[in-house]
């Protein structure tokens, strides 16, 4: 959150009612979304409806034991966060502040009334200068770097709607609030910038993305991609696998940083990525992945205010690092929490409920946030994206309720985890029939291109497999699945392939977890290979039986597994060439 | 400390007290009836004229005459190592006859957050000797762990065995004291009630416990302080005393009816089925109180129970509660009305903090593979049922009746152990072994190769290779 800022208004209001979050204060003059400090304690709030005398503020920290008549202020500026050099590789509540600071100062629980700035002001940075005196700059332009992580070098910016000619350039050890260019008119520049959440950042242009995102998870690189600056939705009910799904993308995919949001989850589940992403390599550059991330962790019992800010923390910061140029990855785990956050608040305001109880802006604040994504042009003229992975958490895994189908008519990616599928420990469940990805169309040339040109065609093949074998299940249900003639016999066999070889994916598996492009078409042409041999053996009059028994197929179930996989696969096919050859 | 005698309207459990001096929210208030006896209750909304209250002990009897008192806090539980051994009202005070508590400190029930930076992910085994929690769904230090349930089903036996059998591995062999039991039972009958604690006092673990009883016939609003007075005991034993606490909390579906209860005096939109929007928030108040921190001895492991309003897990209570939690246990009514002891469905249940905690150094190398190996064989048996009812098993291949076997075996054998076995972890794995060594040895795909070498059964590859060769 911005720095303890000393209230600049002389003016204080009077609490006049307390009911949870939520509180009135009289005598107030504050402007919508301003930030408030409440009570004597001087907890952190945001004005969220003005009416006659009485403002309404939403308060980020628990209210018990504060009483009318206390005073409130207001800091005269809206929610915003602390742009600048020390985000990544950082833990941050849902108001920014950074919750290793937040331990030192009062302990392993949270207490409240304990502010803490979202940068380290103390810190120094090297600054190394791009932009001598005299030079013309405007928004967005690149003034210098700073190596903020070992991965990252940070790109000090101008801030929007400043521009003139430099007049003074520093370099060295400074801090964030350091000035690092002073430009003719007298502005001062420095590392740091504060931007209001709920207010998108500039862009010159929004752009249609070409380039996938590539997250090494054979089900999504290869059915289902999303692009670089897309947008992705992960519903299903709970058990089914959001969480380790999301940690999978923010592990492997290859965006150069990674923005995480555990909105309203479990405290654990934060705890493991605190503890798991510094051991982890980035497979890109091989520096701990932390160093290209920052966490967001408002868990489920931190208060629900900061739980409805805290999406918005995370894609600004996502933002700053677009407009550096940087392809940005964000995962939100939970929006539903999110949602519910919005839903609780404004029923303590007793607003108009519209679907479920949801506020009647539900949808538009989902379709707002999901916006803020995209490839874009920066103002400095160079190419950042923004990915968006929002987890939906539906009431008993039912797609038909508002979050869920409100974030639907936004995204473009679908991958809808199944209730089934992780029962019989298929993972990840993602379900094959239910998943879309829009993105397929513009993302084949890259693909094409860079794999192979049978990509799409190989992609398709499968689709249809897959698709034929659900139809054809609902007769095995009823009858078994001897009873079907061979030809379909074998096409189930072929899909059980896809299924059990290609589509599952052991997250826990220290190969498996991560399946380069390559391998994931090698794999798959692999099975088609076994398709043509099996249904041309099938024609010669080869028994369905004889050729289940083929032996060179067993052994697909080592690939996913195996770190040098080319000569397996190689070896597997010649196999399976001389197999065949010898049946007929 | 002012006393007023303004109350304005009494509504269901709620009182209006208009009052002229400022209350703090959340704060607790005493009030007294003419003929001399109190009620407690709780600020829910601090006005500047107007102040709602709830009372605890229900507002039977209440009249504008009584008189409210604010007594300047917010609720607190009196804290001892004492309270071991010790039985309490849903509030807090011993009925067990004893010595009054002398308290070390008095803790504010709203338990803070743990800060996420200062937790430490939960790695280690509790053996339960379940095989069904055990080998399929291991219980952590630090995991909630809750079970799913309905009604007439014997989830109170399963985590009463649980109570009676859990050990940690590592602490064997010196004295448990290190290892305490809250029991905090919201709404539960008297019938009920007494059966755990003659549980209790049988097997000597009332020791070990501290015991919090709201009853059915107590107070609805008394539900909502219950489980926040056992946790804050929980906590403090575990973090200031280095206990390993186990809590476990029967029933939470009184408890959420007793928040909707509240929420519906209160004229408040309801969410879905008419509960309150924020149940979310509440029950992950009470859940995400379990967890492990750095640096500290002590661990909160919780075992919620939960009825589900029939059988149906996609009502508001469990499902909200598998979203907060970390896995399931699953109480099965046709297996429990085939006899089988505990009857849990280990398909659906899930423990997520599982695979972290399992394996070698924690419980044994083949640990994960077994488990992932079973589950997919009974899933593949389990399918199959269906199926034989239909086309019966003559239909069926060799390799799917050898399924539809395993499938019971694994339900008689392994599931059902009865309530007074307690297996060791190894037991638990060596019996998987047995029954996989039903299945051929190509069929065990989901099993590290070595590790299939090093523990199928040998007479079962005998048997397997006499087959072959006749």
């Amino acid at each position: 959150m911005s720095k303890a800022k000393e209230p600049e208004q002389t003016d204080t209001g009077r609490i006049s009612n307390v009911s949870g979050p939520v509180v009135q204060a009289k005598g107030l003059s504050a402007r919508m979304n301003d930030v408030v400090r409440v009570g004597e304690e001087e907890l952190m709030g945001e004005v969220i409806e003005i009416e006659g005398d009485v403002t309404t503020i939403q308060v980020y920290e628990e209210t018990s034991g504060i009483s009318p008549g206390e005073p409130v202020v207001t800091t005269g500026s809206p929610l915003s966060v602390e742009l600048g050099p020390g985000i990544l590789d950082s833990i941050y509540d849902g108001v920014q502040r950074p919750l290793d600071v937040l331990e030192d100062e009062m302990g392993d629980f949270l207490d409240r009334g304990v502010d803490a700035p979202g940068i380290d002001l103390e810190k120094e940075w090297e600054f190394t200068p791009e932009v001598e005196e005299g030079d013309e700059v405007s928004e967005g332009d690149v003034l210098g770097t700073v190596p903020e992580t070992v991965s990252i070098d940070h790109k000090v910016m101008v801030p929007p709607d400043e521009a003139g000619t430099v007049a003074d350039v520093n370099e060295g050890e400074l801090t964030v609030e350091d000035t690092v260019v002073e430009l003719e008119d007298g502005t001062e520049i420095s590392m740091l910038q504060e931007w209001p959440v709920r207010k998108a950042r500039p862009t010159a242009d929004k752009k249609r993305p070409k380039t996938p995102l590539i997250t090494g998870q054979r089900i999504l690189d290869t059915l289902f991609p999303i692009a670089k600056g897309g947008t992705a939705a992960i519903p299903g009910p709970f058990g089914s696998g959001k969480t380790v799904t999301q940690h999978q993308l923010a592990k492997w995919s290859d965006a150069d940083i990674v923005v995480y949001v555990g909105c309203g989850e479990r405290g654990n589940e934060m705890t493991e990525v605190i503890e798991d992403f510094p051991e982890l390599e980035d497979p890109k550059t091989g520096n701990p992945l932390m160093a290209r991330t920052s966490l967001i962790a408002n868990t489920s019992n931190m208060p629900v205010a900061a739980r409805e800010s805290c999406v918005y923390t995370g894609i600004t910061l996502a933002e700053y690092y677009r407009d550096m140029g940087y392809d940005v990855a964000l995962m939100a785990d939970s929006t539903s929490r999110w949602a519910e956050a919005m839903r609780e608040i404004s029923s303590r305001l007793e607003e108009m409920p519209g679907e479920e109880g949801y506020p009647a802006y539900l949808a538009a604040a989902l379709a707002e946030f999901y916006e803020r994504s995209g490839l874009v042009e920066t103002l400095g003229g160079d190419q950042g994206s923004i990915s968006v992975v929002g987890a939906v958490s539906p009431p008993g895994g039912d797609f038909s309720e508002p979050v869920t189908q409100n974030t639907l008519r936004i995204v473009k990616c679908f991958w809808a985890l199944d209730a089934d599928l992780a029962e019989r420990r298929h993972f990840p469940s993602i379900n094959w029939n239910d998943s879309y990805s829009l993105y397929r169309k513009q993302l084949d040339p890259y693909f094409e291109g860079e794999v192979s040109d049978e990509w799409a065609d190989t992609r398709q093949w499968a689709v249809g497999v897959l698709d034929e074998e659900s139809e054809l299940q609902e007769v095995v249900q009823l009858v078994g699945k001897d009873a079907l003639p061979e030809d379909q016999q074998l096409t189930l066999e072929v899909s059980r392939f896809i299924r059990e070889v290609f589509l599952q994916q052991n997250a826990f598996h220290d190969v498996d977890t991560y399946c380069e492009l390559d391998k994931q078409f090698r794999m798959l042409d692999l099975i088609q290979q076994y398709n043509d041999h099996a249904f041309e053996a099938l024609d010669a009059g080869v028994p369905v039986d004889e050729i289940e028994d083929v032996e060179a197929a067993q052994r697909f179930f080592d690939i996913p597994v195996e770190d040098d996989w080319e000569p397996l696969v190689d070896e597997i096919e010649d196999q399976l060439d001389s197999e065949f050859q010898e049946m007929y | 400390m002012k006393e007023y005698k303004t109350i304005q309207e009494i509504s269901g459990p709620l009182v209006f007290v208009e009052v002229d001096e400022p209350v703090g929210y959340d704060e607790i208030v005493e009030i007294k009836l003419e003929d001399g006896t109190t009620k407690r209750g709780q600020v829910l909304e601090s006005g500047e004229d107007i102040v709602s209250l709830q009372v605890f002990e229900g507002t039977d009897e209440l009249d504008r005459n009584s008189s409210v008192r604010f007594l300047g806090e917010t609720m607190k539980m009196p804290v001892t190592e004492d309270l071991l051994g010790r039985v309490l009202s849903g509030r807090g005070n011993p009925i067990d006859g004893g010595a009054d508590i002398v308290p070390d400190e008095r803790r504010d029930i709203v338990g803070a957050a743990i800060n996420p930076h200062a937790r430490e992910y939960p790695r280690e085994f509790i053996q339960t000797g379940v095989s069904a929690v055990d080998g399929m769904n291991t219980l952590i230090r630090g995991q909630k762990l809750p079970i799913f349930s309905g009604s007439g089903l014997p989830h109170n036996d399963l985590a009463l065995q649980i109570a009676r059998q859990a050990t940690v591995p590592e602490e064997e062999g010196d004295d448990d004291t290190e290892f305490a039991v809250i029991f905090g039972a919201m709404g539960i009958t008297r019938e009920e009630a007494d059966e755990f604690l003659e549980e209790f006092e049988r097997t000597g673990a009332l020791e070990r416990s501290v015991v919090f009883l709201n009853l059915a016939d107590d107070p609805a609003v008394e539900r909502i302080v219950t489980p926040r007075m056992a946790l804050t005991t929980a906590e403090y034993l575990a973090f200031e005393k280095g206990y390993h606490v186990l809590t476990i909390l029967t029933d939470i579906t009184n408890y959420c009816e007793a928040l909707r209860e509240i929420g519906a005096a209160r004229e408040e939109v309801p969410g879905r089925r008419g509960y309150p929007g924020y149940m979310y928030t509440d029950l992950a108040n009470l859940y995400e109180r379990a967890g492990r921190i750095e640096g500290e001895e002590g661990s909160v492991t919780q075992l919620p129970i939960l009825t589900m309003p029939g059988d149906d897990d996609t009502h508001p209570i469990p499902d909200l509660t598998g979203y907060i939690t970390e896995g399931q246990i699953y109480i099965d009514r046709r297996m429990d009305s085939e006899g089988y002891e505990p009857p849990v469905d280990v398909l659906p249940s899930l423990s997520r903090l599982m695979d972290d905690g399992i394996g070698e150094g924690f419980t044994r190398e083949d640990h994960e593979d077994v488990a992932n190996q079973l589950y997919a064989a009974y899933a593949e048996g389990n399918d199959l049922r269906d199926l034989v009812n239909i086309v019966g098993r003559e239909a069926l291949s060799e390799r799917d009746n050898r399924y539809l076997d395993f499938a019971d075996d694994f339900e008689e054998d392994f599931v059902n152990q009865g309530w007074n076995t307690n297996r060791s972890i190894e037991d638990t794995l060596d019996l998987a072994w047995d029954l996989l060594g039903t299945l051929p040895k190509q069929e065990l795909k989901r099993i590290d190769k070595d590790l299939v070498e090093k523990y199928y059964p040998e007479d079962a590859e005998a048997e397997e290779e006499a087959e072959a060769t006749a």
